[in-house]
């Protein structure tokens, strides 16, 4: 049997999958700025108000707290709202309803009201935005208990995360990485929810042995590229997508890294108390004897997101992540000889 | 609209009108608008609220014994607010939904909350107290502000679902200032929320007075949003019982949202920890005592022959089984287990916290282990 797929962009696939959503559930609701006439500043929503009507894609006024804030209380009601946040950097305004509200009432309630919220958040840098436009904020709510946070990395991911963040009954941060929203995939319109890999799992993207090179996100494509390169001088990395960043997959990274003895984090976001941090330890943990090598992270350095024009020194590309291998590797790098 | 009754310095400039139904003596102000809103409220009704304001300052008065006995970890009072809080608590229908701050002791007992509900947080042995969807009211708020939000998002999504339920929020004078309320003001006025915005104005934001935060009486503030409002006396409960059910009646209607400012005054301390001394005038609480709302409910009573002996003996013993109800639920709460706070962090299983509680769990059984071994 052949499943027929669709060849889209990332953008679609996610519009497509909060069509689903919105076509299954009718107490699945969008809301944010620009979202409906518009179908939002990166077309996400593209068409779907026009369909659902404006109760259902709902243009709210211009205030994040208030558009989380909201949403938590229609949680109270039974509704599965989806909140867009126009910007990563314009998240923080509702930082109090997404940590102390949305993510405690489950545990405050003993269970009894859920929060089926979901706060889809287009991210990251490289593409030459302005000031506030090409943040990383995951790390935040990694750190709040009771948050979920995911970030796909391709079209077919894109199209069924969003429905089973949506389909969750915890309060799901949705990373999207939004300088690929136009890369385009194959995307199985008829997937199976159910049989799909679960929301928290990881995925090897590309089998390897020499080193485990952990990426997530906007980074999955350049991991990838990377291994490519490293396979070149007949380095063969193991990429895996980790999907979800809260929880981390640790049994699938920890699998690898048995295998590999090495293990290479890279993210945009700034590195102290990242995700990479937390990978590290975690694994550190529980793979102290099968390590070679201190994990390495390769990250967006701790400084405020630069200007544009300076954004290709902040972020890891390529080359970076090369280096980072070979230091993983005992191999001639950057850093050879430097002990600090 | 009513012959205005004079305020009390309060959000702004001294004598502010507002709606007043009982001077302060416990003489009854007729009214033309508001008086229809008590037509069912005889005798046996006024009786009703007198005990109900009774019974909640006799728990709110309990609370803080226990407290200072160490049997709650922190309480913090309602005493001065009953009026406010039982006129509008019984303007309520069931179907409504509530969503409360800390202090909304008298609006969770309007709702039928068990004794333990009222002190299980303060003791400090449950992260919320009653069941939401038993009491249609949400877990108490700390976080100024933020629940005046869910309040309207809720109401949001009651309207998108046409249903004809009202959401109220209660808050303070000192969250006007937040910004979530301002954005909870901006959202319920566009899209025409059926809630109800209910401030008690009681003066004070723990020292600071609510000149602080207002230049301009609060209830001047929700027309701006193109939100209708009232400022009404809020320590007399018939003010606030008609006041709220015509508010309700509006929202309900599909008129939108609706804002009232319950002018009343914080009697005791911000919390058993709070010390007003170091900041508050102890004339301006003698001033306030002249005020006070049971009295003023009790003196009406008098003037109308229901406040006979018998009456108040009735009241008294209701109080006090209040009190030892609470008292008894309060001391009788049993601990929580050490393993419950790893539920209901989330909805389903998480391999991460799972693996915590595991972890923890044997380290506990190690001193299970060493304590059966001795
Ligand atoms: C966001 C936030 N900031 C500060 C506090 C600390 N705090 C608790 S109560 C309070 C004063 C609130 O005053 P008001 O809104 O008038 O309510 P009242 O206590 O008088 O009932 C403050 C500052 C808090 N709980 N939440
Ligand atoms: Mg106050």
């Amino acid at each position: 049997m052949t499943t027929a797929t669709t060849h889209m962009t990332f953008g679609q696939a996610i519009n497509a999958g909060l069509r689903r959503a919105l076509e299954r559930d009718p107490k699945v609701l969008l809301i944010g700025e620009d979202i409906g006439t518009l179908g939002g500043v990166f077309r996400i929503t593209d068409g779907l108000q026009k369909d659902f009507g404006a109760h259902r894609v709902v243009d709210s006024p211009l205030a994040e707290s208030a558009i989380v804030g909201t949403a938590v209380g229609m949680c109270f009601r039974g509704f599965r709202p989806v909140c867009e946040i126009q910007f990563d950097g314009f998240i923080y305004p509702a930082f109090d309803q997404l940590v102390s509200q949305a993510a405690k009432l489950h545990f405050r309630s003993r269970g009894r009201v859920r929060m089926p919220l979901t706060v889809r958040v287009p991210f990251g840098g490289g593409f030459g935005g302005a000031e506030h436009h090409s943040e990383s904020p995951e790390a935040y709510f990694l750190h709040t208990p009771g948050l979920r946070a995911v970030s796909p990395s391709n079209p077919q991911d894109a199209f069924v995360m969003v429905q089973q963040a949506i389909a969750c009954d915890d309060p799901v941060l949705f990373f999207e990485p939004k300088r690929r929203y136009h890369v385009k995939g194959e995307v199985d319109l008829e997937a199976d929810l159910a049989a799909a890999p679960p929301l928290e799992q990881a995925r090897i993207e590309r089998p390897g042995r020499d080193a485990t090179l952990v990426a997530y996100g906007p980074l999955v494509p350049t991991a990838r590229e990377a291994a490519e390169a490293a396979a070149d001088e007949g380095i063969s990395l193991e990429v895996i997508d980790l999907r979800s960043l809260s929880p981390l997959d640790f049994g699938t990274v920890a699998a690898s890294v048995r295998r590999t003895g090495r293990l290479v984090i890279t993210h945009e976001a700034s590195q102290t108390g990242g995700l990479g941090a937390e990978l590290a330890a975690g694994i550190t943990e529980r793979c102290f004897y099968y390590l070679e090598h201190a994990p390495v992270r390769v990250t967006g350095f701790d400084i405020p997101y630069p200007p544009a024009r300076m954004e290709q020194h902040h972020l890891p590309d390529l080359d970076r992540i090369l280096d980072g291998v070979d230091r993983v590797l005992g191999r001639p790098n950057s850093l050879s000889g430097l002990e600090d | 609209m009513s012959k205005p009754g004079t305020g009390p310095e309060s959000g702004g400039k001294s004598g502010e009108p507002f709606i007043q139904l009982l001077t302060p003596a416990g003489v009854r102000v007729a009214d033309p608008h508001f008086d229809q809103w008590l037509a069912d409220i005889d005798g046996d009704r006024l009786q009703g609220l007198y005990q109900d304001m009774v019974t909640v300052r006799r728990i709110d008065l309990e609370a803080t014994a226990l407290q200072r006995q160490g049997e709650l970890a922190l309480w913090p009072p309602m005493l001065g607010q009953e009026a406010a809080q039982i006129g509008s608590g019984r303007a309520l229908a069931p179907e409504d939904f509530v969503f409360p701050s800390y202090r909304d002791t008298g609006v969770a007992w309007c709702r039928g909350a068990e004794y333990a509900d009222l002190v299980k947080v303060w003791r400090g042995n449950a992260p919320s107290s009653w069941d939401p969807y038993r009491l249609n009211m949400a877990p108490m708020q700390i976080i100024i502000g933020a629940q005046t939000l869910h309040a309207t998002g809720y109401a949001m999504a009651a309207k998108f679902e046409g249903a004809e339920t009202a959401t109220v929020t209660y808050f303070g004078d000192g969250a006007t200032s937040q910004g979530d309320m301002n954005e909870a003001m901006v959202f319920a006025a566009s899209f025409q929320a059926p809630v109800l915005f209910f401030c008690q104005n009681n003066q004070w934001a723990i020292s600071e007075p609510v000149r602080v935060q207002a230049q301009r009486p609060i209830a001047d503030r929700p027309p701006g949003f193109g939100i209708r409002s009232l400022r009404v006396d809020g320590n007399d409960v018939l003010a606030c019982l008609a006041a709220t059910r015509e508010s309700l009646e509006r929202v309900r209607s599909g008129a939108g949202p609706c804002f009232i400012e319950a002018v009343t005054y914080r009697m005791g301390p911000h919390t058993t920890a709070d010390d007003p001394t170091r900041y508050r005038d102890p004339n301006e609480l003698e001033d306030w005592r002249t005020r006070d709302p049971v009295d003023r409910l009790g003196a009406y009573l008098q003037s109308e022959g229901l406040f006979g002996e018998e009456f108040r003996d009735q009241v008294r013993a209701a109080a006090d089984a209040a009190a030892a109800g609470l008292r008894e639920a309060c001391t009788s709460l049993p601990e929580p287990g050490g393993l419950e706070v790893f539920d209901h962090v989330y909805s389903g299983p998480h391999a991460v916290l799972e693996r915590q509680k595991d972890h923890y769990s044997r380290y506990l059984a190690g001193f299970e282990a060493a304590e059966g071994g001795r």
